[in-house]
C-alpha cells in the first residue's frame, strides 16, 4: 500500500481553535550549492492545479480540456504529436498509406497490455472505431470516423481504416484514446458505463481515485509498455480560482500549474521564486477574435470590417491583456507552423485609415465627434463574450476604446458559456463576439470555414461563404501531399486576411511554471509536456516518498 | 398621545446626542456627495484605459494607483458610489414600499388576510436571501436593475413584520377608535396616526437595509454576477484586486475601506435612530 | 409539550407547500422554461437530452399536473440530474457537499455562542463604560465589513505572508495518511479561518440583542428584588437575569441559519472549499438550473428546521409558554 508522506511535517496540537504554528509544507530540498546527482530516479510525485473538475475520463464523451488532460495518463491512441508537432505512432508502431491516400494500414505494438492485464489487439481498435460512429455515443468527435468507408482487423495487430478518398486529417484522428473492449461492449452508451468514473487505459498511469471537486490521483504504471514513468503519482488538485491556485504554488501546495500574464510579469520575477520554480514560455496554439454576424447589415460590407480591423489597436492588445507575452494574429494559425502564411495583408492602428474607410461605406458624424450615422441609424452594436474570462474582458474594454476613436459605439455584454451557446450563438443571436480558436496541429480548419458548416450546431457560425476558400478547404484536406496542402492554406489566409470575417487579434504565450525539483523537461514547439513521462526528480531532491 | 412633532423632535435630539450615530451620518453625507458631484473629487474618466500605466502604485498622477488596463483608481471608486448609492436607495425603496402595502393590509384586516400575508412572510424567510438572489440572477441575467429589483423583492419581509406590529398595536387604541367616531378614513388613519409611529422602526430598518442592499450587490459585483466591468463598482474592483492582492494592495485596499466606512456610516446610523426611539432606553 | 412540537410540525407543512410552490415557479420564470440545456458544443447530446428532459418534465402536461409531479419529487429529494458535464443526479451531488458546510456553520454558531453572549452580557452589565464602547464599535465592524474583503485580507495574512494557516481546501494532500489526531488537526487548520469569519460576522446581531435584552431583563423588578435581598451581584446577573435572557438566543441561532448558509457561498468559493455554497455558486454560473433549484429547496429545508428546532428548544427552556 502507498503512504506518500511529507517530510518534515510535524502532527499539529489537536485543540480546535489553537493556531498551529506549523509550516505550511515548503519543500525541503538540500542545502544551497550543494551538488546533487541529476541522475533519473523513481519516486515521488507531482500535483498539478486545474481550474476545472473532470466530468468523465472518456475523452469521446467528454468536450472540456480538464476531462482530456486526466484521460491523457489513462489512455492512448495509435499516433500522437512528437515534440515538432509531427505525429508519431504510439499503439501503432508504424503505419502505411499508398500513393492515392485512400488507405492507412497500422501495424499495432505487440507488447501492449491492458491495465488489468489482458492484451491490446486490433479487436480494440474496431470496437473503438465503431463507438464513435454509433448513434448512442454521445460524442463530438464522430465526424472523422465517419469518414471510413471500410475498417477491416485481418489479425491481432494490423488495422486497416480505408478512405472514400484521401482524408488528409484522417491519421490525426487516430488519437484518439482506443477504448478496451472487454470492458466496455456490454454497455451501449459508453458514457453512462463505470469506466467514465473509473478509466481503465493502456497508458503511463492507472487511476487511483476522483473526489469530485477535490482532487484526482494516479499511480505509474509499472507495466507501461514505452517503461514506467519516473514520476510515481500525478494528483490533480481541483481549485478554480487563478489566483488561490498561484497562492498555493508559492506555498508548496501545488507542483505546476498555468500562469496569467500578470502573474508570469509582475509576481514572479524575483531571484527567490526563479530558485525554487522553472517558467516556460512558449507560443500558444490558440487564437482570439472578433467574430461579426456576417448576415448583419453593419458587417456585411467588407470595408467596415476592415475599418474595425484597422481601428482595432492590436499592439496594445497584447501589452494591455498579455503584458507583451504573446503576439498579433493574423490569421488562423500558430505563428511558426509549417501552414502559416506570414506574409498576408496586415491593419495596424490606423484610426485615420479607418474612418476613410467608413465614411467610403456611407457612415458619416452627424455632428463633431460623435457616433457616426448611416441612413438615420447610429453605428452602434452590442459584442458578447463569455464570463469569466479576464482577458476577454479586458480585450474588450480595451477594443470598446479604440471603436469610440473613430465613432463606433460597442456595447459589451458578458454571458455564462452555457448560455452563450444555447441562447445566442447557435439561435445566431448575436451582432459580434469575442472568442477564441484553439489550433490543432493539422491545418485542416474546413468546420470553421467551409459555406456548408453553417448549420445550428456547427461552427462556422458567423455565416462565412466564399467559393473559392471552400474549394481549396476540400483541397486542403483531400491530398497527403504537404506542398499542395501548403498552397492551399497560404491562399485561404491570404483571402481570410483580405474580407476580415474575423478581425483576428491575438495568440498568447502559454506561460506554464514547474517546481524545480522536476527535471528532464525539454521546451520544443509542443510545449513541455510531451515528454511528460521522462520527468523525473533526483533522489535527493524528492519531496513525497512514495513506496513502489 | 397621537404622532407628530414632539416624537419626531425628541428622536432628532437624542440621536444628535449618540456621538457615533452622528458620525455615521456625517459618512452618508459625505459619500452622497461623492455620488452626486464626482467631478468635485476627480477630474479623471474611470473607463479611460491606459496600456502604459498598468497597475501602477499610488503616485501624484494617480492618487489611488491604476488597476490592470491602467485606469485611474480613484475614479473608479468615486463613480462605484454612484451604483452602491443608487443600488442602495432603490432596492431598499421597492423592499420598503412592499414591505409597507403588505403589513398595512396584514395589519388592518387581521383575520385570513393577515394568516395569509404572514404565512407568505414566512415562507419567503424561509429561503436563505443570497441564495435566492443569486438564483434569480442566475435565471435573468445580471444588470443593475434586475439587481436592485431582486434585492428589494427579497428584503421587505421585515419591514412587512413591522408594519403590521404597529398596525395591530395602534388599530385597537383609543385615538384611532376616537379618529374613526368622528368619521375618518382609513386611509387618513394610516397617514395621521399609524405612520408616525411606526416611522422610527421603518427608517430603521429602512437605513440598515441600504446597509445591506451595499453589502449584498458588492458581494454580487465581487463574484461576477453583479454590476459587471467596464462599468466601474467597488464590487467588482475588488475581484481584480483579488488577482494581485499580494503586491497591488491599493486595489484590494480602498474599494474595501470604502464599502465598509459607507456601511458603517448606515449601520451606525440606523441603530443610533433605533436606540434614540426606544421607549426603553430612556432617562440615558 | 409533544402536543407543541406536533403543533409545529403541522404549521411546518403549508410552509413546506409553499416552498414547493415557489421553487416550482421560478423554475418556469427560467428563460426558455426548464429546458434551457447546458454546456455540450454536441449536437447528439443536446437533442436526446432535449428528449429526455421534456419527457422529465412532462412539458404537455396542464401546468397543475406538473406541480404535482414536481410536489411527489420534491417529496423524494429527487431534482433531477446536474446539466454540468458529469451528469450526475442533484441530490448526489448536494449530498456529497452537504457534510462540509454543515460542519462549519454548526462550528460558526457555537463560535457565535460563545463569544457573543459574554459580550453581550458584559456590555450590558457594565453599561456605556469603555468595554462597552469599544465592544460595541468591534461587534459593528463585523456587520459592516464585506465578508469577502476580509477573508483575501485574513488569507493572504495567515496564509500567505505568515505561513501558519494553509489558503484553500479541506485537507492537506496527506490526510488519509494520519492518525486519527492528526486528521483533526489537519481539518481544524484548514477550516480555523473559514469558521472565524463566518462566526465573526454573525457575532454583531446576537452581542447585540443579548446586550439589549440583558438591559431589558436587568431593569425588571425581580431583579431589583434580588439585589434589594441583598444577593451578590454575580448571583443576580447569573442566576436570574441571564437565564431570562437566554431564551431568544436558541431562537436566534436557528434564525441565523439562512444568513450563514448564504455566506457559504462567498466564503467556500474564496476559500476553494467543497461544500454546498460552492456548488451552487458553480451551479448559477453554468445555468445548472436543476442543481440550483435542488439546492435553493434544500436551503429552504434546512432554514425550516432551524427554526423547529429553534422553538422546540424555545419551549424546552422557558417554562411559560409550554402550553397546558
Amino acid at each position: 500500500m502507498r503512504e506518500p508522506v511529507r517530510r518534515a511535517f510535524p502532527p499539529a496540537i489537536a485543540l480546535l481553535l489553537l493556531l498551529a504554528a506549523c509550516g505550511g509544507g515548503k519543500p525541503e530540498g538540500p542545502a544551497k550549492g550543494t551538488a546533487v546527482p541529476d541522475v533519473p530516479a523513481h519516486g515521488d510525485a507531482i500535483v498539478e492545479g486545474s481550474i476545472g473538475d473532470v466530468s468523465g475520463f472518456l475523452s469521446a464523451v467528454t468536450s472540456d480540456s480538464a476531462s482530456h488532460a486526466a484521460a491523457g495518463y489513462v489512455f492512448n491512441g495509435l499516433v500522437r504529436y512528437d515534440k515538432d508537432l509531427k505525429l508519431e505512432g504510439v499503439l501503432a508502431g508504424s503505419w502505411e498509406i499508398p500513393p492515392d491516400g485512400r488507405k492507412i494500414t497500422f501495424h499495432l505494438r505487440k507488447d501492449v497490455k491492458w491495465q488489468d492485464g489482458v492484451p491490446f489487439t486490433s479487436a480494440d481498435v474496431m470496437f473503438t472505431y465503431r463507438r464513435m460512429i454509433d448513434p448512442n455515443t454521445p460524442t463530438a468527435y464522430g465526424d472523422a470516423f465517419k469518414q471510413v468507408k471500410r475498417a477491416s482487423a485481418p489479425d491481432p495487430f494490423t488495422f486497416v481504416a480505408e478512405y472514400a478518398r484521401p482524408f488528409a486529417p484522417a491519421l490525426e484522428s487516430w488519437g484518439m484514446d482506443i477504448l478496451p473492449k472487454h470492458l466496455l461492449e456490454k454497455y451501449p452508451d459508453i458514457s453512462k458505463s463505470p469506466l467514465n468514473k473509473k478509466p481503465v487505459g493502456t497508458g503511463p498511469y492507472r487511476f487511483v481515485e476522483w473526489r469530485a471537486g477535490e482532487k484526482v490521483v494516479f499511480d505509474a504504471n509499472p507495466g507501461y509498455f514505452e517503461g514506467k514513468p519516473y514520476i510515481s503519482r500525478v494528483i490533480t488538485r481541483i481549485i478554480p480560482d487563478q489566483a488561490t491556485m498561484f497562492l498555493e504554488l508559492k506555498s508548496g501546495g501545488v507542483d505546476t500549474m498555468d500562469l496569467t500574464p500578470p502573474q508570469y510579469a509582475r509576481q514572479t520575477g524575483t531571484a527567490e521564486f526563479r530558485k525554487s520554480f522553472n517558467r516556460y514560455k512558449y507560443t500558444a496554439s490558440a487564437f482570439t477574435y472578433l467574430g461579426f454576424r456576417l448576415s448583419h447589415p453593419f458587417f456585411s460590407d467588407k470595408r467596415v470590417r476592415q475599418a474595425i480591423a484597422c481601428a482595432a489597436d492590436k499592439k496594445a492588445l497584447v501589452d494591455g491583456v498579455l503584458l507583451g507575452l504573446g503576439q498579433e494574429a493574423t490569421g488562423p494559425y500558430k505563428p511558426g507552423t509549417w501552414a502559416w502564411n506570414p506574409n498576408v495583408v496586415k491593419y495596424p492602428h490606423d484610426p485615420a485609415r479607418a474612418k476613410a474607410l467608413l465614411a467610403e461605406a456611407g457612415w458619416k458624424r452627424k455632428d463633431n465627434g460623435g457616433t457616426l450615422v448611416k441612413d438615420g441609424r447610429p453605428f452602434e452594436f452590442t459584442v458578447l463574450t463569455n464570463a469569466g474570462n479576464e482577458a476577454r474582458a479586458k480585450t474588450a474594454a480595451i477594443l470598446q476604446q479604440n471603436l469610440s476613436e473613430v465613432g463606433i459605439r460597442m456595447r459589451i455584454r458578458t454571458v455564462e458559456w452555457a448560455a452563450f451557446i444555447n441562447q445566442f450563438i447557435d439561435k445566431r443571436d448575436f451582432e459580434a463576439v469575442i472568442l477564441g480558436w484553439s489550433i490543432s496541429p493539422d491545418p485542416d480548419q474546413y468546420v470553421i470555414w467551409h459555406s456548408s458548416m453553417t448549420g445550428p450546431k456547427e461552427l462556422n457560425f458567423v455565416g462565412f461563404a466564399n467559393p473559392e476558400v471552400d474549394k481549396l478547404l476540400e483541397e486542403g484536406r483531400s491530398t497527403f501531399d504537404p506542398e499542395k496542402r501548403k498552397k492551399a492554406y497560404f491562399r485561404i489566409q491570404e483571402i481570410l486576411a483580405e474580407e476580415q470575417p474575423y478581425v483576428f487579434l491575438f495568440v498568447p504565450d502559454a506561460l506554464p511554471v514547474v517546481q524545480s525539483r522536476f527535471h528532464g523537461i525539454r521546451p520544443a514547439l509542443a510545449g513541455i509536456s510531451y515528454n511528460f513521462n521522462k520527468w523525473y526528480v533526483p533522489k535527493a531532491l524528492q519531496k513525497y516518498r512514495i513506496e513502489p | 398621545m397621537s404622532g407628530g412633532v414632539g416624537i419626531r423632535r425628541n428622536l432628532a435630539r437624542r440621536l444628535l446626542r449618540n456621538r457615533l450615530a452622528a458620525a455615521g451620518g456625517l459618512v452618508i453625507v459625505f459619500f452622497f456627495l461623492v455620488a452626486a458631484f464626482p467631478a468635485l473629487f476627480t477630474s479623471q474618466n474611470p473607463d479611460r484605459i491606459d496600456v502604459a500605466s498598468i497597475l501602477r502604485p499610488p503616485s501624484a498622477a494617480h492618487p489611488l494607483g491604476t488597476d490592470d488596463l491602467g485606469r485611474d483608481v480613484l475614479a473608479r471608486v468615486v463613480y462605484g458610489a454612484r451604483v452602491s448609492m443608487k443600488v442602495g436607495f432603490v432596492a431598499v425603496g421597492i423592499a420598503t414600499s412592499i414591505g409597507l402595502v403588505l403589513g398595512l393590509l396584514a395589519g388592518f384586516h387581521g383575520g385570513r388576510v393577515d394568516a395569509v400575508l404572514m404565512r407568505f412572510v414566512d415562507i419567503m424567510l424561509c429561503f436563505p436571501t443570497f441564495f435566492l438572489i443569486l438564483a434569480a440572477i442566475a435565471f435573468l441575467s445580471p444588470s443593475i436593475v434586475i439587481i436592485m429589483a431582486v434585492i428589494g423583492l427579497t428584503g421587505w419581509m421585515g419591514v412587512a413584520r413591522l408594519v403590521r406590529a404597529e398596525t395591530l398595536s395602534l388599530k385597537e387604541r383609543d385615538f384611532v377608535a376616537a379618529a374613526r367616531a368622528q368619521g375618518a378614513g382609513t386611509l387618513r388613519i394610516i397617514f395621521r396616526h399609524i405612520l408616525p409611529n411606526a416611522l422610527a422602526p421603518i427608517l430603521v430598518a429602512a437605513t440598515l437595509g441600504v446597509a445591506g442592499a451595499i453589502l449584498t450587490e458588492s458581494a454580487l459585483s465581487f463574484l461576477g454576477i453583479g454590476v459587471q466591468p467596464p462599468t466601474p463598482s467597488w464590487g467588482n474592483i475588488l475581484t481584480v484586486g483579488k488577482n494581485y492582492i499580494e503586491f497591488a494592495w491599493w486595489l484590494s485596499l480602498f474599494p474595501g475601506l470604502a464599502i465598509l466606512v459607507t456601511v458603517l456610516g448606515y449601520n451606525l446610523l440606523g441603530e443610533g435612530i433605533r436606540d434614540a426611539a426606544d421607549p426603553r432606553l430612556k432617562g440615558r | 409539550m409533544l402536543l407543541y412540537i406536533v403543533r409545529r410540525l403541522l404549521w411546518a407543512v403549508p410552509i413546506l407547500v409553499g416552498i414547493s410552490l415557489i421553487s416550482f415557479l421560478m423554475i418556469h420564470m427560467a428563460p426558455g422554461g426548464p429546458i434551457s440545456v447546458g454546456t455540450d458544443l454536441n449536437p447528439k447530446a443536446t437533442a436526446e437530452t432535449r428528449a429526455r428532459l421534456e419527457a422529465y418534465y412532462g412539458l404537455d402536461q396542464p401546468l397543475y399536473v406538473q406541480y404535482g409531479r414536481w410536489l411527489g419529487r420534491m417529496a423524494t429529494l429527487d431534482f433531477g440530474d446536474s446539466f454540468s458535464p458529469d451528469g450526475r443526479s442533484v441530490a448526489e451531488k448536494i449530498r456529497e457537499r452537504i457534510p462540509i458546510t454543515l460542519t462549519i456553520n454548526v462550528l460558526s454558531m457555537g463560535l457565535i455562542f460563545l463569544v457573543a453572549i459574554p459580550i453581550g452580557i458584559y456590555s450590558a452589565v457594565r453599561q456605556g463604560s469603555l468595554f462597552d464602547r469599544v465592544s460595541t464599535v468591534f461587534v459593528f465592524t463585523g456587520f459592516s465589513i464585506p465578508t469577502f474583503w476580509l477573508a483575501l485580507l485574513l488569507m493572504i495574512l495567515f496564509g500567505v505572508k505568515l505561513g501558519w494557516l494553509p489558503i484553500s481546501g479541506i485537507g492537506s494532500l496527506e490526510y488519509h495518511s494520519l492518525g486519527t489526531m492528526g486528521k483533526i488537526a489537519d481539518r481544524a487548520r484548514h477550516l480555523l479561518l473559514p469558521v472565524l469569519l463566518t462566526g465573526f460576522t454573525g457575532l454583531a446581531g446576537m452581542s447585540r440583542y443579548m446586550r439589549s435584552n440583558m438591559l431589558e431583563v436587568i431593569r425588571q423588578d425581580y431583579v431589583a428584588s434580588a439585589r434589594a435581598k441583598g444577593l451578590p451581584e454575580g448571583t443576580v446577573v447569573f442566576r436570574h437575569a441571564m437565564r431570562n435572557a437566554l431564551l431568544p438566543v436558541i431562537t436566534i441561532l436557528g434564525l441565523s441559519v439562512p444568513d450563514l448558509l448564504g455566506g457559504s457561498v462567498i466564503f467556500e468559493t474564496i476559500f476553494a472549499i467543497p461544500g454546498m455554497g460552492q456548488l451552487f455558486y458553480q451551479g448559477v454560473m453554468s445555468r445548472d438550473y436543476p442543481l440550483i433549484m435542488g439546492i435553493l429547496t434544500i436551503g429552504a429545508f434546512l432554514t425550516l428546521l432551524g427554526n423547529l428546532l429553534a422553538d422546540v428548544g424555545y419551549a424546552l427552556a422557558d417554562p411559560r409558554i409550554r402550553p397546558g
